[in-house]
């Protein structure tokens, strides 16, 4: 039907294609033998062309949204629909025949699936079954009512002779095209009301009756079908029986289909432990088996992929892996949004076929006035209702809002295309009203919602994070209430969901979740770890903030601190540690965490260097190689360790030369030089670095005892310098290690000797050595206050280490070229750290995250640590001393 | 329920507990029903004995503070003013001032909101005193963890749970003084629709 309906896409490749796709066809020709080219249009035309209309579709979607403000005001689907009519009058012009109309076949099999998957996955659960009450109030109670309430008053209508006596329709017939018109189309609503965000109460009974009216849609449909096939004459009443029967039949085996391949969904997931990459897959092909299935059972089809996502999505979640995750929400987003633009498309181009438009306009404005009408009446009625019950009103202002939310859409059109002319010989007048309908309530209704929503001041969804005081408290609640109901002996709805919690407890999650899943499950516990590593990034950002605001301004410390930001934003992402970073994401709503990523990411590509690359012959099919940044990262940490260990030894020999030089002759030198790095790097005191201390403390470390003595006493700076670097860590590392530190020569080391059981695990740790397991431990651990102190180590260090130059850093673009040009980009790297360690937690906080972080390696990886650490240093000197300090520092690092 | 009439007799003091808590005579009939099905001996009041004889409460992780909450000051039993007493805080408050609550007749906003209010306060007492074991008007950093311990279901280590204490006692801390006081305790609560959370509709 595809191929049907796109085959004429190629109208503007027709030209081109029509001469040579004649050439192999043609018959009785001996062969021309090897053709050097060959046109084979007709043998991709389909899929080129399913191609081709996705990409306009596409290509539209992204013009649109170019201005903010067309999309502000209109809705896309209304956008789409109006180009659709263009695209159509197009087709139309040079085909002079319409084509590429919207299928029914097509929408069904291949376009509503994706759409109703990503709403069922999606769906807030909690939120569905709180309200599932009136859900299934609407869906069922009020489909009906707008079905038959609509059929009859059109049959009346005719009956009146307001309707044109050419539009041959019995009763049965009106019914029949009333059921088809009165369902709330799921596709329209999610388009309409995505970007009206009323608040979640309202959004999710609109929406969830628009999913779960299908079933009834599709029995009144298919019972009135098959009535008005038979000739009202012929029906008895056991047929009537049968069609109530059937809408239970066809409910709630929809549900129970999509209920089972959940758990086949679920069941399967558990063991794709080896198999990762298949995950996706699985997640798509069975919610599709799903739909499939139960269309092949004549069953409610969207109803059985809804229960399918929303039965599944809390095991099939904590079973595969992160990655598979957030592959699965993106595709999902991708494939449903994509379908979405389609059938709007699509509609539109349909609406512009003169052969189905058969006018009649008291039907067409019957239609439309009994509709919104009902509809209304409807709401309000079922509102009144339900409010008896309800413990939080609905009130006028939902009402309205719901009533007017009505949207129709493709579901409608799908139906009423699919009609037996021969047995329905109003088609057409049913077809021309349907497309008024669908026009109508999209664009007119969609384009007014939002300004009357506004007008009505319905309560807006706001969008917080969460917190673990809320959890807590809701969890807590629900126990209360549960434990309320238990007492009152009254066994309603909290006691239902107690129940229900514990079974799934008990049972279904020791069944459907991996074991390592299972136990770490708990909400409590999974927003405490989502917090803990949003606190650390937003901790990194606020190290930038404060160092701003101590008055160390710098031009370049803003671009340095997003350099250490998006390092160690991206080594915990790059972790694995399953922890979703980006917690809004997950929600449909865009927030500006996203653009933040997406800032963050580019700053991470532009701003790390590329670095050399090794091409591995890695194909295979079954597991992904490791990401580019991955080694990105890699190859940056090996750079840094070859260009540290080259500036190690070079200070050593540096030692050697300086030391043999008078004193005064080298202050001044060490002023010149140090003032001209200064100046170089914009004029403050930046000449700070890492390599500088670590100077000074290898100097302390040489082996030349005497001069290293000689240095002290002559030098304050020096001498000072050396103490401070000596207290300051061990302040921070509490371990009275100081000597040994200095004794420990630390390049050998840098890589450690055994791999602790973190970088075996995770084998991109094995590459970042013993800082990086350091800083795993610390997230995964999550220790909150303590956390704090592994950060301020595990960020110096991770700077010192993968933080590469930045070329957003003008200065240290400008540097002037150097003898050790190689150190030099690094040399400031380390002076955002400074104001963090002023951040050190007590010694015995800090002691706790150290005993609680990574033991295997710990001693000696401290002492590794300690030059990098050197930045503490920092903070227990004066200004001026430091200026002189740092310069010595440069002279001696820098020289050669 | 045949045997409902003969118990309209039979509650004591009917009418002025029904003032005082404000349940209607359908409801208030139907929790003395439940508590003399609980009451087993038939002695006229209830003891922890009783309560703890319900199943679900017995796995409920928060079972023993609800059934402590109806034991104020560590007496034993309960008599039914008592028992209805400490139920009616789970009542829907709309009775009292919306006697004549009804869809036609539209309460002016304001005093919905004043509703919800005092709604959203008697929530927050509710469970903070749930919290609060020792009653100093505090939940201190221990009545947190012991709380988060009946909480978190996961294997968790102490050190852990003591972790998530922490971490949730700083973040509702306003004053810094590492206990989480009522005022602190509403704000947290403000962001949730607390007002449908803490209320059971059949108790009206």
């Amino acid at each position: 039907m595809l191929r049907a309906a796109l085959s004429l896409l190629a109208l503007p490749l027709a030209g081109a294609a029509e001469e040579p796709t004649q050439k192999p066809e043609s018959p009785g020709e001996p062969p021309p033998g090897l053709e050097l080219f060959r046109w084979q249009w007709h043998e991709v035309e389909a899929p080129y062309l399913v191609a081709l209309w996705i990409l306009v579709a596409s290509l539209a979607k992204i013009v649109f949204h170019l201005s903010r403000k067309v999309t502000s005001l209109v809705p896309e689907s209304c956008l789409l629909i109006l180009l659709g009519l263009v695209l159509g009058g197009i087709v139309l012009a040079v085909a002079k025949k319409a084509e590429y109309q919207l299928e029914p076949g097509t929408f069904f099999l291949f376009l509503l699936p994706p759409i109703v998957l990503d709403s069922g996955y999606f769906m807030p659960s909690r939120l569905f079954f709180d309200n599932l009450g009136a859900i299934l109030t609407y869906a069922v109670v009020g489909t009906l009512w707008n079905a038959f309430t609509t059929g009859a008053a059109l049959w009346g209508l005719q009956q009146a002779g307001l309707v044109a006596p050419r539009v041959q329709a019995g009763l049965l017939d009106f019914l029949l095209f009333g059921s088809l018109i009165s369902a709330v189309d799921p596709v329209a609503v999610l388009a309409v009301f995505e970007e009206v965000h009323v608040n979640e109460t309202l959004f999710i009974i609109v929406f969830g009756e628009s999913l779960l009216n299908d079933a009834v849609t599709v029995v009144l449909y298919k019972v009135c079908n098959s009535f008005v096939e038979m000739g009202s004459a012929n029906v008895q009443a056991t047929d009537y029986l049968k069609g109530v029967a059937s809408l239970f039949v066809v409910s709630l085996g929809g549900a129970a289909v999509g209920l089972v391949f959940a758990f086949l969904l679920a069941l399967t997931t558990r063991f794709t432990k080896r198999v990762r990459i298949i995950e996706p897959l699985l997640v798509f092909l069975l919610a599709y088996a799903a739909y499939l299935t139960a269309e092949m059972a004549s069953l409610s089809a969207i109803l059985a992929v809804t229960m399918c996502g929303l039965g599944c999505k809390k095991y099939v979640e904590a079973n595969i892996s992160h990655k598979s995750r957030t592959t699965v929400k993106y595709t999902m987003k991708t494939l449903a949004s994509c379908a979405e633009t389609v059938i709007f498309m699509l509609l539109g181009i349909s609406a512009v076929d003169s052969s189905k438009w058969a006018w009649d306009s008291g039907l067409v404005l019957g239609t439309l006035i009994f509709i919104l009408f009902f509809r209304a009446l409807g709401v309000v009625l079922q509102t009144w209702v339900l409010n008896q019950f309800r413990l939080v009103p609905l009130d006028k202002i939902d009402q309205v809002v719901m009533s007017y939310g009505g949207l129709r859409g493709a579901v409608a059109f799908a139906l009423v295309i699919l009609l037996d002319r021969t047995k329905v010989p109003a088609k057409d007048y049913f077809v021309a009203t349907t497309i008024v309908v669908v026009f109508f309530t999209v664009i007119v209704q969609g384009l007014t919602i939002k300004p009357l929503v506004k007008w009505l001041k319905v309560k807006r969804s706001e969008h917080h994070k969460p917190t673990l005081n809320q959890e807590l408290h809701e969890h807590t609640f629900d126990h209360i209430l549960a434990a309320v109901e238990d007492v009152v002996g009254h066994h309603g709805y909290h006691y239902w969901r107690d129940r229900w919690e514990q079974f799934d407890k008990k049972y279904l999650s020791q069944l459907l979740m991996r074991r390592s899943a299972y136990r770490i499950r708990d909400q409590i516990w999974d927003v405490y770890y989502r917090l803990n590593i949003r606190d650390a990034i937003s901790f990194v950002d606020q190290g930038g903030h404060v160092l701003s605001s101590t008055g160390l301004t710098l031009p370049s410390m803003p671009s340095r601190n997003s350099v250490a930001e998006t390092s160690v934003t991206n080594l915990l992402r790059e972790s694995g540690s399953g922890a979703c970073l980006d917690l809004q994401v997950i929600d449909t709503v865009r927030s500006g965490r996203d653009r933040e990523d997406a800032v963050m990411h580019h700053l991470l590509c532009g701003g790390l260097y590329k670095p050399r690359r090794r091409y591995k012959a890695s194909c295979s099919r079954h597991f992904i190689s490791e990401d580019a940044q991955e080694r990105q990262d890699k190859e940056v940490f090996q750079q840094n360790m070859k260009r540290r260990l080259e500036s190690f030894k070079s200070t050593k020999h540096n030692i050697c030369f300086t030391k043999s030089k008078p004193r005064p002759r080298k202050t001044g030198r060490r002023k010149k030089d140090g003032v001209a790095n200064a100046e170089a790097t914009n004029g403050k005191h930046r000449g700070l670095g890492f390599q500088d201390t670590a100077a000074v403390i290898l100097t302390v470390e040489s082996e030349e005892e005497e001069e290293e003595s000689d240095s002290s006493e002559t030098e304050k700076e020096d001498d000072e310098g050396i103490i401070f670097v000596a207290r300051a860590t061990s302040e921070v590392l509490q371990e009275g290690k100081v000597s040994g530190s200095l004794e420990v020569c630390p390049s050998p080391r840098i890589i450690p000797p055994s791999p602790t059981c973190a970088e075996k695990e995770l084998p991109w740790k094995s590459g970042q050595g013993d800082l990086a397991v350091y800083v795993s431990s610390e997230t995964t651990k999550i220790v909150p206050v303590d956390m704090q102190t592994g950060w301020n180590q595990s960020i110096s260090s991770l700077e010192s280490l993968a933080s590469p130059p930045c070329n957003q850093a003008p200065i240290l673009t400008c540097l002037p070229p150097h003898p050790r040009g190689t150190e030099e980009p690094q040399v400031p790297l380390h002076l955002p750290s400074d104001p963090r360690s002023s951040f050190a937690f007590p010694p015995s906080l800090a002691k706790a995250g150290r005993s609680r972080s990574e033991s295997s390696a710990d001693l000696p990886q401290q002492q590794e640590l300690q030059p990098l650490m050197g930045h503490k240093d920092h903070t227990h000197l004066s200004p001026g001393t430091a200026t002189s300090h740092w310069c010595i520092q440069f002279n001696r690092g820098s020289r050669l | 329920m045949g045997s409902r009439s003969s118990h309209a007799a039979v509650i004591p003091d009917g009418d002025s507990i029904r003032r005082e808590t404000g349940f209607s005579q359908a409801s208030l009939l139907r929790l003395h029903h439940r508590f003399r099905a609980l009451d087993r001996n038939k002695k006229g009041y209830l003891s922890r004995m009783d309560l703890q004889q319900i199943g679900a409460l017995a796995v409920n992780p928060l079972g023993d503070r609800i059934i402590e909450s109806f034991f104020p000051d560590g007496s034993q039993r309960v008599d039914f003013p008592g028992f209805v007493r400490v139920l009616a805080h789970f009542r829907p408050v709309e009775d009292e001032d919306t006697e004549t609550q009804d869809p036609k007749k539209p309460e002016p906003l304001n005093s919905r909101r004043n509703k919800l209010h005092c709604e959203f306060v008697r929530t927050c007492t509710n469970a903070f005193q749930l919290y609060d074991l020792d009653r100093d008007g505090k939940i201190s950093r221990h009545e947190m963890l012991q709380v988060l311990r009946l909480m978190v279901g996961v294997q968790v280590t102490e050190e852990q749970l003591e972790n998530i204490a922490d971490r949730t006692v700083q973040e509702a801390d306003e004053d810094g003084d590492g206990a989480v006081s009522f005022v602190e305790f509403t704000k947290s609560l403000e962001k949730m629709d607390v007002e449908q959370k803490m209320s059971i509709r059949i108790l009206k």
